[in-house]
């Protein structure tokens, strides 16, 4: 077979073509190592010392003798060096020099040329301008700044549904309004001074639909309760969810005990019919706390809900279905009309 | 065009003029209230009216604000990613000049929609250099020039540049590369470290 002419390299030439090689003699010792390698193992232990005791050199297995490795020239190899970790394994390359002077190996980083790079802080000089090492640093880089950007254009979306969110006043679920909305609609109530009457009900025994009859069947009572509140009530009211199965209708003008006494008890009638949800029969019931702002002076939101919510547990207390009134000036001694 | 245009001249104007500036210029610019997402291609023109809105709002020359914004890219503390980005080029600022040539294939390998201009570096004799850019966006050279002049230091080069002219769409500056290592400049690892 024609090899050839040989071609004649002056180590500073195979160093700048090959940073990470290494020369073999014909008895296997290291003769000579290229810079970047040099760098690896900087105190000269390498020069001289038997190659395949270095270095771990593995086809499928690994190749202990000079002469398995001959038969593995031109093939591609894995090689660590012995002792080190998984990531320190370096594709490698033997090929034969000219008159059985020995081999030429060649090795690079591979896939573990970052974790290489990071541990022996190797700049640009340490690789050939021909080696796409650099280049696959840059884009690795590149790629995750990318993904940090694409994180936080996620971010902005999710910050502008949530605020979205708290900028609207209905809730998803129902399209009845929501806390927010209440709060604005109390708030100018209790400013203009205009005199209302406030209802706050909980349903009864919705837990035990939702466990039952699942979080579907659930959802379709509350819209079915939606469209009751609604239904019993003026469009000048304010008829909002603001909880899971809680409720609140601020009744502009509505000051009459008699009148929401009446408005309540068409409520609590309607809520306790059975409501059909595919093929399933869901009972619920409603409790009911109501205030008037008449009863304080000034009216002040926050005071009409708790009172509002503390009539609402007494009709609890009294068994459910029912609704309470808050007494005025006997608000701690828990003192409540009953309807009904 | 790329978001990311817009994107970085939104951060250069809130990182250097504060957040209210960039919401009057957004304001000034008629953009509505969502403007762009960077992520995704703005309509072209769009990065011209920023800056033109910048620029009645700011009241500095146009020049100035692309200038400072290529200065803003290669060396504030929240873009550490472009100078990053950019040393890959090479081990000194002559390396980092010639990778220039590449810059647009190199910026295509990471956001495979992002369009730099493309560049071409000429060598003129005793150091000094024409970096040719094709315009895609009117004054890009003077982006770039800042970009140039930051990068400079970042290697520790003295370099003399001057905005040479405009021709056939393109924007030439040229370099004079006084001293490739002038000072120490700034340490570069080619690996981030980790955490």
């Amino acid at each position: 077979m024609d090899l050839g002419t040989p071609i004649h390299l002056i180590p500073a030439a195979l160093d700048r073509l090959m940073p990470l090689h290494l020369r073999v003699d014909p008895a296997g010792r290291i003769l000579s190592i290229g810079p970047t390698m040099a760098k690896i193992v900087p105190d000269g232990s390498l020069i001289g010392a038997d190659f395949l005791q270095v270095f771990v050199v593995r086809r499928l297995t690994r190749l202990t003798t000079l002469c398995e490795l001959r038969r593995h020239l031109g093939d591609e190899l894995h090689i660590s060096m012995q002792g080190s970790a998984p990531t320190g394994t370096f594709r490698g390359l033997a090929v034969p020099l000219h008159e059985d002077q020995g081999l030429l190996i060649n090795l690079s980083f591979g896939i573990g040329v970052i974790a290489a790079v990071r541990e022996h802080a190797l700049t640009h000089a340490d690789f050939a301008p021909t080696d796409l090492a650099v280049e696959m640093l840059y884009v690795v880089e590149a790629k995750s700044a990318l993904m940090g950007a694409w994180k936080d254009a996620t971010f902005r979306e999710q910050g502008a549904k949530r605020a979205a969110e708290e900028q609207a006043l209905t809730d998803v679920l129902t399209g009845l309004r929501n806390r927010r909305a209440l709060d604005l609609a109390m708030a100018d109530l209790t400013r203009s001074g205009e005199s209302f009457g406030l209802m706050h009900i909980d349903l009864d025994f919705f837990k035990q639909v939702n466990d039952t009859h699942g979080h579907a069947a659930g959802d379709h009572v509350l819209r079915v309760v939606a469209s009751v509140l609604s239904s019993e009530t003026r469009s000048s009211d304010t008829v909002a969810r603001v909880g899971g199965d809680e409720f609140v209708i601020a009744l502009p003008g509505m000051v009459d005990v008699g009148q929401l006494a009446t408005i309540a008890r068409r409520i609590i009638d309607r809520m306790t019919q059975p409501i059909d949800f595919e093929g399933n029969t869901c009972r619920i019931s409603a409790s009911i706390g109501v205030t008037l702002s008449t009863f304080y002076s000034p009216a002040l939101a926050e005071q009409m809900q708790a009172d509002a919510d503390e009539a609402l547990y007494a009709s609890k207390r009294g068994g459910r279905a029912q609704a309470s009134f808050h007494a005025p000036g006997e608000r701690l001694a828990g003192i409540h009309a009953k309807t009904g | 065009m790329h978001g990311l245009f817009n994107r970085s001249v939104q951060c250069f104007i809130q990182d250097t003029y504060g957040a209210s500036t960039w919401a009057a210029i957004v304001r000034e610019a008629r953009l509505g209230e969502h403007g762009y997402e960077p992520m995704l291609t703005a309509p072209p023109g769009l990065t011209t009216i920023l800056i033109d809105a910048s620029h009645r709002v700011l009241g500095h020359p146009r020049e100035t604000i692309l200038e400072d914004l290529g200065t803003y890219l290669a060396s504030h503390a929240n873009m550490t990613v472009v100078r990053r980005l950019l040393r890959f080029g090479g081990a000194d600022y002559l390396g980092f000049l010639y990778s220039l040539r590449d810059v647009r294939e190199r910026a295509r390998l990471a956001v495979d929609d992002f369009n730099l201009p493309s560049m071409d570096l000429s060598e003129q004799g005793d150091g000094e250099y024409r970096l040719t850019c094709l315009a895609l966006i009117p004054g890009i050279g003077y982006v770039v020039m800042g970009l140039l002049r930051a990068m400079a230091d970042d290697y520790g080069a003295l370099v003399f540049l001057d905005f040479f002219g405009e021709f056939d769409g393109a924007e030439v500056i040229s370099i004079r590369l006084v001293d490739g290592s002038h000072a120490a400049g700034n340490p570069f690892d080619l690996a981030l470290r980790a955490g």
